[in-house]
Order: C-alpha cells, then sequence, then structure tokens
C-alpha cells in the first residue's frame, strides 16, 4: 500500500508540475461551466414563457424538472468532454516512462507490478475526480435557487465515477503498449470514440448485434445513470471493464521483462 | 555476492549473453570490459531483474533472481546507462521518491540517508534545482545517489563515466573507489584505462562471452611477451639505433622520430627487452657514454587496450 502511495503521489506531482493539469482542468470547467449557463439560461426563458402562456390562458401552472431539463444533460456533457480529455490524462503513465528509461528505475526496484500499475491508474483517476469535484458548485447553486431531486446528482456522480475508471483504465493499458505518448493518446481517443458511435448504431433496432453493439457502448451505458437509474447492469459493464484494462497492463509491463 | 552460472540471454536468434559464468566477491570492484554491443548492459539487467534469462542462473546476496525478485532488488542499488531521473523533479524529492520505492519507509531514515549521499556525491549546490536544468555531470551523479539511496550492499553501474568531461570522470573515479569499502561494486565500461585504474578484477567481455577474467595487473603480465621502454634523445647520429640494438638484451629497436625534422629535435625509440632484468640502467649509462642527451626514460607498460586487441585478435583466429 505504502508504495502504491509512493508512485501515485509522485504521479499525481508531476501532472502539476506540468502544464497537462492545468490545461485539462481549465478546458474542462470553461468548457462545462459554458454548458450549464447555456442550459440553465434555456430553463429559465422557457419556464418564465410556459408560466406566462399558462397565465394567460387561465390553465395550471406546469411543473418543470430542472432534473430532467438541466442536470441530466451536465451529466452528459461531463461525459462527452472527458471523453476527449481523458486520454491526455492517461497517454503519458506509461509511454513515457518507457521512452525517458525511468521504467527502469521503477521495475528495478522492490516493487511488485500490480502496486506500479494501481498507482499510476490512481494517479489518473484522482486527477480525474479534481477534474470534476469543481462541477459540484452546480448542483449547489441549484439547491440554492430551485429544489432539484438529489438521487439522480449522486446517481449522477456514481455513474461519471465508474465512466472515468474504465477510460483510465483503458488508456493506461494503451499507455503501456508504446513508448510513443501521441499514438498511445490517439489510440485511446479513437477507442472510445469507437465505443460511443457503436453505442448510435445500436439505438434503433433489435437485432443481435444492435443489442451487442448497445452492451459494449460506454456511453449507453452511462445513460442510465444520468436518468437516476442505478442498474447493476451498468455498474457491472463498467468495473469489469476497468478491471479487465488494469489486468491487461499488468501482462504487458510483466512481459516486457522477456523481451 | 552475485553468482552468475552458465547465463544465456537470447533476443530471438541473437545470442547477446552467450554461456557465461562469474561471481562478485565482497567489497570488491569488479570490471566488466567490452566494446559497445558486448552483452555488458544485457547482463546487468538480468542481475538486476529487468530482464529474463532465457537460460542459466543468478543468485544475489543468497537469494536467487528468479525466485525472490523483491529481495533481490532490495539488495541491489543499480545505475543504468542513462541515468534514470524524471526530469520535473526537484533532486531532492526526485532522491526522497528513490528512497521511499527501495524500501526505506520511516521518514527520518530517509532524511539521513538523503544528507548522506548528497554530501557523498558532491550535490549539495543542486540539490533544490529541478533535474532537467543539471548538467550531463550533475545528473550522473543523481543517478548514482539514487543507487545509493537505500545503502545497499551491491552496487551495479553501467557506464558511469560515460558522457562526462575528463574533469567530471576522475571525479567519479575517486567517488567509486572510496565506495568500494562499503559495497560490493559491479562496473562496466568500454574505456580501458577507466578498467586498470578502478578495478580490483576485470572480466573481458565480447560478443556474450567472457574472454579472461583476472586482476589487472596479472592480465598485463600474462600477456606481455616483452618489456618495453620508451626514451627520448638528443644527438646520437644515424648509427644511434644500431648501438643500442647492440646492446645485451635488446630484442627490437623502433626509432618513432619522423622524417624531414629539424637535425637538433628529440629523437624516440621504442626499446623492447626479454622479460627478466632490468636493463634500464644499462641503457641509460651506454646512452651517456655515446655522447647523447637523455631527456626521457620510461617504461611503458602495456596498456589495457592493447591486452585487449591481442585477446580479441586471439579469439578471432
Amino acid at each position: 500500500m505504502r508504495n502504491i502511495i509512493s508512485i501515485f503521489w509522485r504521479e499525481y506531482k508531476s501532472y502539476f508540475a506540468s502544464p497537462i493539469a492545468y490545461v485539462v482542468i481549465g478546458v474542462f470547467l470553461i468548457l462545462i461551466s459554458n454548458r450549464f449557463i447555456y442550459k440553465f439560461n434555456d430553463f429559465v426563458k422557457f419556464t418564465f414563457q410556459a408560466t406566462g402562456e399558462a397565465v394567460n390562458y387561465q390553465m395550471l401552472v406546469p411543473k418543470f424538472s430542472i432534473n430532467d431539463s438541466v442536470i441530466r444533460y451536465i451529466f452528459q456533457e461531463i461525459r462527452t468532454i472527458s471523453l476527449f480529455l481523458l486520454p491526455m490524462i492517461t497517454m503519458r503513465l506509461f509511454a513515457e516512462e518507457r521512452k525517458t528509461g525511468t521504467l527502469e528505475l521503477l521495475l528495478t526496484s522492490p516493487l511488485t507490478i500490480a502496486q506500479l500499475v494501481l498507482g499510476k491508474f490512481l494517479a489518473g483517476f484522482i486527477l480525474f475526480l479534481t477534474m470534476i469535484v469543481p462541477t459540484v458548485a452546480f448542483h449547489f447553486f441549484l439547491f440554492q435557487y430551485g429544489n432539484p431531486d438529489l438521487g439522480p446528482i449522486l446517481t449522477g456522480y456514481a455513474g461519471t465515477i465508474f465512466y472515468g475508471a474504465s477510460v483510465i483504465s483503458v488508456g493506461i493499458l494503451i499507455s503501456s503498449v508504446t513508448e510513443n505518448q501521441i499514438i498511445a493518446g490517439a489510440l485511446t481517443f479513437g477507442a472510445f470514440l469507437f465505443l460511443w458511435i457503436v453505442g448510435r448504431v445500436g439505438e434503433s433496432t433489435f437485432t443481435f448485434w444492435n443489442r451487442l453493439a448497445n452492451y459494449i457502448s460506454v456511453t449507453g451505458h452511462f445513460d442510465n445513470f444520468a436518468m437516476g437509474i442505478l442498474d447493476s447492469r451498468d455498474v457491472i459493464f463498467y468495473l469489469s471493464l476497468t478491471f479487465f484494462g488494469l489486468f491487461l497492463t499488468y501482462q504487458v509491463v510483466a512481459s516486457l521483462r522477456w523481451r | 555476492m552475485i553468482q552468475v552460472n552458465e547465463l544465456t540471454k537470447r533476443y530471438g536468434n541473437f545470442k547477446a549473453v552467450d554461456n557465461i559464468s562469474f561471481n562478485l566477491r565482497k567489497g570488491e570492484i569488479l570490471g566488466f570490459l567490452g566494446p559497445n554491443g558486448a552483452g555488458k548492459t544485457t547482463t546487468m539487467r538480468i542481475i538486476t531483474g529487468y530482464l529474463s534469462a532465457t537460460q542459466g542462473k543468478v543468485s544475489v546476496a543468497g537469494y536467487d533472481i528468479f525466485d525472490k525478485p523483491l529481495e533481490v532488488k532490495k539488495e541491489i542499488g543499480y545505475l543504468p546507462e542513462t541515468p534514470p531521473l524524471y526530469r520535473e523533479m526537484r533532486v531532492r524529492d526526485f532522491l526522497n521518491f528513490a528512497g521511499k520505492i527501495r524500501g526505506l519507509n520511516s521518514a527520518r531514515q530517509r532524511r539521513q540517508r538523503l544528507q548522506y549521499v548528497v554530501e557523498r556525491c558532491s550535490l549539495e549546490e543542486v540539490q533544490n534545482l529541478h533535474i532537467h536544468k543539471l548538467s550531463k555531470g550533475y545528473r550522473q551523479r543523481v543517478g548514482l545517489a539514487q543507487a545509493l539511496i537505500h545503502n545497499p550492499p551491491i552496487l551495479i553501474l553501467d557506464e558511469p563515466s560515460a558522457g562526462l568531461d575528463p574533469h567530471q570522470i576522475i571525479g567519479v573515479r575517486q567517488l567509486i573507489r572510496q565506495l568500494s569499502g562499503e559495497h560490493s561494486i559491479l562496473l562496466s565500461t568500454h574505456i580501458l584505462p577507466e578498467a586498470s585504474l578502478t578495478c580490483d578484477r576485470v572480466l573481458i567481455i565480447d560478443r556474450g562471452k567472457i574472454l579472461a577474467e583476472d586482476t589487472t595487473e596479472h592480465l598485463t603480465g600474462k600477456l606481455k611477451g616483452h618489456d618495453m621502454v620508451r626514451i627520448l634523445v638528443r644527438g646520437g647520429g644515424p648509427e644511434l639505433e644500431k648501438r643500442i640494438k647492440a646492446l645485451p638484451g635488446v630484442q627490437k629497436v623502433a626509432e618513432m622520430t619522423n622524417e624531414g625534422q629539424p637535425k637538433d629535435a628529440p629523437r624516440q625509440f621504442d626499446i623492447s627487452y626479454a622479460l627478466g632484468r632490468d636493463r634500464r640502467g644499462e641503457l641509460a649509462r651506454a646512452l651517456v657514454e655515446a655522447d647523447v642527451e637523455l631527456l626521457e626514460l620510461r617504461p611503458q607498460a602495456m596498456t589495457l587496450e592493447e591486452i585487449f586487441i591481442k585477446i580479441t585478435s586471439k579469439v578471432d583466429n
């Protein structure tokens, strides 16, 4: 455990020693705040309009759900923006160490490979959490001026965490197979874009292939969480993808000895 | 401390290390000498657990490297060919991290060792700088410091003086000699004088095979068939070479002077004797009697360069 923390802490700090952490977190917050403000304005305008019309026609004022029209949408935006930014977090994790030779230091130190892989995973994962934590402020704001339902917010964050973990573990895997960070980043991005597009194919019909496409879609499993539904199938999907990625990373790093 | 038995490493069909055996004794400096691509780095990487072996057995401090890799890694401090440094870290932070992953668990222990290696490797001035700002010489010393941080009984240094300027090389060699009291050291080099200056024992390795193993003095003694003296004289005329040749015991005289140089310029001769008695006194007397100005008289030990060429060419034949 001590070793995992040492690896994690060095890696996490090095994100902040270079511009990577600032750029990724900064870009993320600018984009997501922009989407939030836009969506929130829309919601306010729409409710005013609808209330005004209802009063004009002497009808009952309808109830508007901020969960359905703002919060759910924000979680989906977090998912989409992270898809573009997470490869930049994961691409260096092993590729850079392989290139600069520092992997030799780690692999000749009394560490197990599992400790090494977990430490690095944790660094990427905690950076991802650091990135999404400020979005909690949006919900504070909504609670201040409205009364959103807390449940879907919690499942939304749970989904975001599961989703992030799985993207990061596959990103680490891809980073471990190459010495080139750019290739690692591009492949990670490509892999997840594929899993996203696949989800689109699976939306309409119900043949076997469509259902398969739907199942392997990383983004598709996210929608339930965003809507406030906690389905064990989605949890298991993300957890097994995370485990699978870390397990294969372990195998790749262990196999480096056998060149 | 290290025992290597019939170790072989193949990369595909290429044998990088071919059935070598040797051991490192406690407290000695063993030099691994060979040209680039001889298999030095591969052997070191196998001992440190970075690479696997195709065949053979390696044990370090009594632990088998394949069965107990973690125990072995605790015993070894390793400086790879390119020092493994995180460029964005400060020297102190990096050494602290190296201490942590090498098993120095208490902060107090790490502080003490950090203090010690910083002093030992003369890093006081740069300890708070970022590594990417350091010169090559300092980086090499930080590399050495990270190998020393956990006070390992065994040090494995892959070309510790590569890429340093002459002044820094002398510094690193002195440091290695100082360390040999507390640590057993295996170092590799392709620079022959370095091996003869720093090592107690030398292994000559080429194309994955060990060609010779001995102390540096013995190696020199074994291989040379004659003693050689180099003299620098002025005057003596054209018949001087014949005169020297006529002296007892002289086998060969070669004038190294260039054609057409000024008459009174110093002339250089290399004189080979049969092994045995020291003839320098007789030579000096003869030269003075011949009315020659003797400027310099110097015994020439066979350099490791010559030994190396001799050994490797023997194998070729």
